[in-house]
């Protein structure tokens, strides 16, 4: 038995407010896995993800990422825990003002890789994604599908060992959303967890389901 | 090590680069800082080119020993040899009381009153120069002098020594206190500065927080930006305040020939604007320092 990638034990998640958007959730994912966070809009698929990538932190329980404990990490300690992980948000957040190229390239840069090997390595990530040709454009001048591709090509070029996606196709039409899962899942062959939160129920073949109702995963 | 230094290359980079988005708004926070930096540096130029001019006063410091009795030739021989060899004395005057009398008899109006004197009542006199303004130094001799024999009064012409050094201490103060403040300014304009720029680059932050960038990485440009203000700031004071300096200098020349004195304004030492610079930096960095911690925190959700 290995030791599950991502281990999620008693995740309560509650806001200052008093919503409650986790309660008592424990998940486990082995490595490898491909995985899919579904339920309804509000069930808490966001703030899940959120907990994972060090954004929050869980009210109560504990959220362990590729062996360190997020929960307890100290601020200097969350830098190196995102560099395992390849995050695509629903907002996207790529810079409007860099070329496709210099968002591919920002996760080497940030992390200080030789110049020459980032290069080669961003259009690597900008090809397995179909996007070589368009590295000198501008992030606004690409489509909603290619913006969503360029996400991908920024979250995956810095060989994560966990792909995390927060509603990946939800601004997409079926055949561009169905060529993104299918990029999700040619990642997860060569051995990258990727855990997908998703309301798209359509899209749930080849990969495990977690379904989240109000915070709980139902029995 | 390779990556560090690269780390700090592309700070420097991005610190132009972002000077370069906005050069005109640059240059006017730069010569802001400048002109603020200019009136401490110029009271400073101006406040040691004061003490230079009162230490190199032409009237020395002087005591008065006017002796008690009147002494044979050779008391008076001795003393005076005893006062010249002490330490301090650059020069020391017998004044007879004959001829202080005589003295006393050409100004008018007391002719009458010294007619009237049966004796001279002056006493004999030594007047003694010293070689210092030092006010320890002359209230030291006051007493060695009081101590020998056949001495009547001692008295120190220091007042005015007394007068120019507590003014200097004064001014010291006031140069001081405007540093202070004026320093404290330019902190305030760093700060200011670095925040407009924090939240200008807080897409670029948020992103490069979520790729795995570190709070070192990402303050890291302000800091250069910041610094680089401060110096740029220093640079500018340091132009503006030579410049005045030399400007003055050009009309001291034309007045000398009427005044017949030459007094020419000393120019900031090379090691001297050096430090200034770099107090400029610290101030930069100072001010930036406060701005990040304060204004990152926003980006750090935990």
């Amino acid at each position: 038995m290995t030791q599950p990638i991502i281990s999620v034990r008693d995740v309560t998640k509650r806001y200052p407010g008093g919503l409650q958007a986790l309660s008592g959730i424990s998940i486990d994912i082995e490595p490898g896995e491909f995985v899919f966070l579904t339920g309804h809009s509000g069930a808490g698929k966001s703030t899940l993800v959120r907990l994972l990538a060090a954004i929050e932190r869980p009210s109560s329980g504990s959220v362990l990422v590729a062996g360190q404990n997020v929960s307890a990490l100290s601020p200097r300690g969350i830098p190196f825990l995102r560099r395992n992980l390849g995050l695509v948000f629903q907002d996207q957040k790529l810079l409007l003002d860099r070329s496709v190229f210099d968002n591919v390239m920002l996760p080497l840069i940030v992390t200080g890789q030789p110049y020459r090997d980032s290069m080669r390595r961003a259009r690597a990530a900008l090809d397995k994604v179909g996007l070589l040709d368009r590295e000198k454009a501008r992030p606004i001048a690409l489509s909603g599908g290619e913006q969503q591709r360029l996400c991908i090509a920024r979250a995956v070029v810095n060989r994560p060992s966990i792909l995390i996606a927060d509603e990946p196709t939800a601004s997409l039409d079926t055949e561009y959303a169905q060529t993104i899962t299918e990029m999700f899942h040619s990642f997860n062959q060569v051995g990258v967890t990727v855990l997908i939160a998703t309301h798209d129920r359509e899209r749930l073949e080849r990969g495990r389901v977690i379904t989240l109702n109000h915070g709980r995963i139902p029995e | 090590m390779t990556a560090w230094l690269r780390h700090h290359l592309q700070s420097l980079q991005h610190a132009l680069g972002r000077f370069a988005e906005a050069p005109f708004a640059s240059c006017a926070n730069i010569v802001v800082v400048g002109v603020v930096l200019a009136l401490p540096l110029g009271a400073y130029a101006l406040l040691s080119n004061l003490q230079l001019y009162a230490g190199s006063l032409p009237t020395e410091p002087q005591i008065s020993i006017f002796l008690s009795t009147a002494p044979g030739r050779a008391d008076v021989a001795a003393l005076e040899a005893r006062v010249r060899n002490a330490e301090g004395v650059r020069s020391v005057r017998f004044v007879p009381k004959d001829s202080a009398l005589a003295s006393l008899k050409r100004l008018p109006g007391l002719n009458d009153v010294i007619a009237s004197l049966r004796e001279n009542p002056l006493p004999d006199a030594f007047v003694v120069t010293l070689t210092s303004s030092d006010a320890d130094i002359s209230a030291r001799l006051e007493t060695q002098f009081r101590g020998l024999p056949g001495v009547g009064t001692v008295q120190v012409d220091s007042a005015w020594i007394r007068r120019i050094e507590s003014l200097m201490r004064i001014a010291r103060s006031a140069v001081l206190m405007l540093s202070l403040l004026l320093g404290l300014a330019l902190v305030a304009v760093t700060f200011n500065t670095i925040r407009l720029q924090v939240l200008t680059q807080r897409e670029e932050i948020e992103v490069s927080k979520l790729v795995g960038a570190t709070d070192a990485y990402v303050r890291r440009p302000f800091f250069y930006q910041g610094v680089a203000l401060g110096v740029a700031g220093g640079v500018i004071a340091l132009g503006i305040v030579q410049g005045a300096m030399l400007v003055f200098n050009a009309d001291l020349a034309r007045l000398g020939p009427i005044f017949g004195i030459l007094p020419v304004l000393r120019l900031l030492a090379l090691q001297d604007s050096l430090s200034f610079l770099f107090f400029a930096g610290i101030l930069g960095w100072l001010g930036t320092y406060l701005s990040v911690s304060r204004h990152l925190l926003v980006y750090d959700p935990l």
